[in-house]
């Protein structure tokens, strides 16, 4: 029905895919996993238009698809149903799942009747019993969830992709959700399904392909493989790159958690110690709440329990104000968006974290701080006047990271700090975050890269469903046990 | 040199096109220099600058506010009565300035802790303050200021010259403020990304909060002085003001998302829209097309503004 051949595709110099093929049969399950950033979602995006692939072909119904756009998608019968429904809150379900999807009458009249009575067909082809009239933004998420297929069907969907569907759904809707899958693949309907939960495929899918580093490895029949085999196709690399680890003597803890929880954050019960000189990762999965425990401990979402210790000392952290006055300082994943401001001027950028108490500002020693950090950063810009918005993504991390050490912190939190720049980048960001634990920095790294997890730190909490599941220390871990952990086993 | 034409870019075209319009003007009607009508230009464009200076800020942080004309007239009105009591002047300043800070706060506060939007809270004010005052005052015009209110007690050309140094002075303090304090840095950050302020310690609700209320305050420093120059006090002044202030803040080059833009250039843009009209007019076009040019002036600005930004990130793919 649907066959990828070497589909490739990279984002600003970042490989994303390369040579990823996938072929999906009509009635079929067909599963997809891999690691966070292995490019499953990026797959799927060029399957249903939203991006376009640089190179390689996709046919689908035997016919070679050319110009592919979202609307071409969904003539062809490709509906995507993601983690986060997208309905229109505002409107009644009928009106969400005929949007679109309804035959276009004399002046574009609608046929309210008609329209409820397809719409309670639909549902009930979902068994999903909702009334057609409520309003969409009142359901529950597995009510739009079901909606969404409901709305896909009423498109005439062939091709249905599931990204994460099960990620936010208790048993039971996880089991009638599984049955309506069921039906759909009696009636002919191809999905493509994409989950961390390696233990659902064995029961839902057919076939599985694993993607790695943005190639398909290999596709199998689900009977004929296991969940460790899955977690081995998945990692199945060397550990290629060489990481500067350097041995430091760890000194006192810096920092300690003891059952901090905040439940608007989804952390629960962390417990978690940094010391001196000490480098430890959070892994886990996106979505396990990694992120969310770095914002609770920078005060961008204060802690409802538990104690927070800074040298000892019971400290709160219920803004980042008061997170940067303890010397706590966080470079947050989302480079482009939030860790530098990108048409202030480099210099500008690096002390804005650290402006002068008093509020007047001292130019010749911002220049002078601004310039010391560049140099030690190896930041490479023509001028500290240049607009942050002129630097490769990689030097904007290195001026993040400038900006937070002109705080002289005692913690330093990194969320995906090698996320998406480029190797070179890449090696001297490891060898600064090296430098930085030399000194007696506690360093809390947040990292979905594996290898870089494994390469860089002293000791590895797990986390899984706002929860630190697990610890490893450098000698105890390898890329299949912190996996296992993360996915929750 | 390129370095400083690329960040100054939008100041230098407005800089361009005011030269450009003093040379035209220079040439065909040159009895427009004479002393006296710079000197009313100037005093007349003194409290737009004024409040041109505020909106600035406001500007730069992403906002709007539309209610300074009506309060302009509320403060305008108070500083009247306030006079006519006895009152000494520079207690009546303090006064009026007070009262103008606290209606910028009232703004302030509403958009930056209840977080509605500025264009909403300030259209709502605007139309409060209009009729509250149409309300109280029943459409009076304040009549009978003491002499020693109008110009100061100084005579009119000493008080046209306080005039125009304050306000030239107020755009110099500024200037050299957003340069050289940390609130000033604060401004620009939050409205480039309020959220990346936010992770550097700044906050933003209180940035926000204080730029109204500084806006309010300058409504009030324009309206008293505007309320000096004249014999008696129209309840409605200052009708389209706030259109005026957030023309001359855009023409000189500030983004009007925020973020980016510099008080010199909006004293070009002040400078630039307040004497197009009489220039117009030396050169012996019919007034009529005044506004009509204004406008052309205000939309040229706001299209430059956002090819050159679809310009720069199209560069930025491709480098």
């Amino acid at each position: 029905m649907l066959t990828a051949t070497d589909i490739s595709k990279s984002y600003a110099g970042v490989q994303a895919l390369r040579a990823a093929s996938f072929d999906l049969r009509a009635g079929e399950v067909h599963a997809l996993v891999g690691e966070n950033g292995a490019g499953k979602s990026t797959l799927i995006k060029i399957i249903t238009g939203a991006v376009v692939a640089d190179g390689g072909t996709l046919t689908i119904n035997d016919e070679l698809v050319t110009q592919h756009d979202t609307a071409q998608a969904k003539r062809l019968g490709i509906a995507a149903i993601y983690q986060q429904p997208a309905l229109f809150a505002d409107l009644t379900v009928a009106e969400n799942i005929a949007y679109g999807n309804e035959p276009v009458s004399l002046w574009r009249r609608v046929d309210w009747r008609a329209r409820h009575e397809h719409s309670a067909a639909l549902l009930a082809r979902v068994g999903a019993n909702i009334d057609p009239e409520r309003r969409a933004g009142n359901l529950t998420m597995p009510e739009q969830q079901l909606v969404e297929i409901a709305r896909a069907l009423s498109a005439n969907a062939k091709i249905l992709i599931l990204d994460e569907p099960t990620a936010s759904l208790g048993e039971a809707d996880t089991q009638n959700l599984f049955r309506v899958i069921g039906e759909l693949r009696a009636q002919g309907v191809a999905m493509i399904y994409i989950s961390h939960r390696l233990e659902e495929l064995a029961q839902i899918a057919d076939r599985v392909t694993v993607l790695r580093d943005g190639q398909t490895i290999e596709t199998h029949a689900m009977r004929d493989v296991t969940r460790d085999d899955l977690i081995r196709l998945m990692i199945g690399r060397e550990l290629s790159a060489v990481f500067p680890k350097r041995a430091v003597k760890h000194g006192d803890a810096v920092l300690e958690l003891r059952n901090v929880t905040c439940a608007a954050a989804n952390v629960y019960d962390i417990n978690l110690q940094i010391r001196a000189g000490e480098i430890v990762a959070l892994a886990g999965l996106i979505g396990a709440g990694r992120t969310e425990l770095a914002r609770v401990l920078f005060g961008l979402t204060p802690a409802d329990s538990g104690e927070i210790r800074l040298n000892g000392e019971r400290i709160t952290i219920n803004s980042p104000e008061a997170a940067i006055a303890h010397g706590i300082a966080y470079v947050p994943e989302d480079r482009r968006q939030h860790g530098v401001i990108l048409p202030l001027a480099i210099d500008q950028n690096i002390t804005l974290a650290s402006l002068p108490a008093n509020g007047w500002l001292n130019f010749s020693a911002e220049r002078q701080q601004a310039a010391a950090l560049v140099e030690q950063l190896g930041v490479k810009t023509p001028s500290i006047f240049n607009a942050a918005s002129n630097l490769s993504g990689g030097n904007q991390q290195k001026v993040a990271l400038a900006k937070w050490l002109a705080t002289k912190p005692r913690v330093m939190i990194l969320d995906e700090p090698t996320q998406g720049i480029d190797v070179g980048a890449k090696a001297e960001i490891h060898r600064l975050m090296g430098d930085l634990a030399a000194q007696g920095m506690a360093v809390l790294m947040i990292s979905s890269e594996l290898p870089e997890v494994l390469g860089m730190s002293d000791r590895i909490a797990v986390m899984h469903a706002g929860r630190i599941v697990g610890e490893l220390s450098r000698e105890e871990a390898t890329q299949e046990r912190v996996l296992a952990m993360a996915l929750g086993h | 040199m390129n370095q400083i034409f690329n960040k100054y870019q939008r100041e230098l075209s407005a800089a361009l096109a005011f030269a450009a319009l003093l040379l035209v003007v220079l040439i065909v009607a040159p009895s427009f220099y004479s002393f006296g009508n710079l000197r009313d230009l100037a005093v007349s464009n003194a409290a737009v600058l004024i409040i041109a200076l505020g909106m600035t800020l406001v500007i730069l942080l992403g906002e709007i506010d539309i209610s300074v004309g009506s309060q302009f007239a509320v403060l305008s009105v108070v500083a009247g009565l306030l006079a006519k009591t006895g009152l000494p002047l520079p207690l009546v300043a303090v006064v009026v300035l007070l009262i103008g800070w606290m209606l910028g706060a009232l703004n302030g506060a509403l958009i930056a802790w209840v977080r509605i939007p500025s264009i909403v809270v300030t259209l709502a004010l605007m139309v409060i303050w209009r009729d509250v005052l149409r309300w109280a005052t029943d459409g009076a015009w304040v009549q009978g200021l003491p002499a020693s209110f109008q110009w100061f007690g100084l005579g009119q050309s000493a008080g046209q010259a306080v005039i125009v140094i304050i306000a030239l002075l107020l755009a110099f303090a500024l200037h050299w403020l957003m340069r050289n304090v940390a609130a000033g840095r604060a401004v620009y950050a939050t409205g480039s990304d309020a959220e990346a302020a936010r992770l550097a310690g700044i906050r933003p609700p209180h940035v926000t909060f204080h730029v109204f209320a500084l806006l309010g305050a300058f409504t009030a420093l324009a309206a008293l002085l505007n309320s000096l120059r004249f014999a008696e006090i129209p309840s409605n002044a200052g009708v389209g003001l706030e259109l005026k202030a957030i023309a001359a803040v855009v023409v000189g080059g500030t983004a009007i998302n925020g973020g980016r833009g510099t008080i010199i250039g909006t004293v070009i843009g002040v400078a630039l829209l307040g004497t197009i009209g009489t220039a117009l007019t030396y050169a012996g076009i019919n007034p009529y097309w005044e506004k009509a040019i204004q406008g052309a002036i205000i939309l040229a600005a706001v299209c430059s503004e956002f090819l050159f930004a679809q310009w720069q990130t199209r560069r930025s793919i491709t480098a």
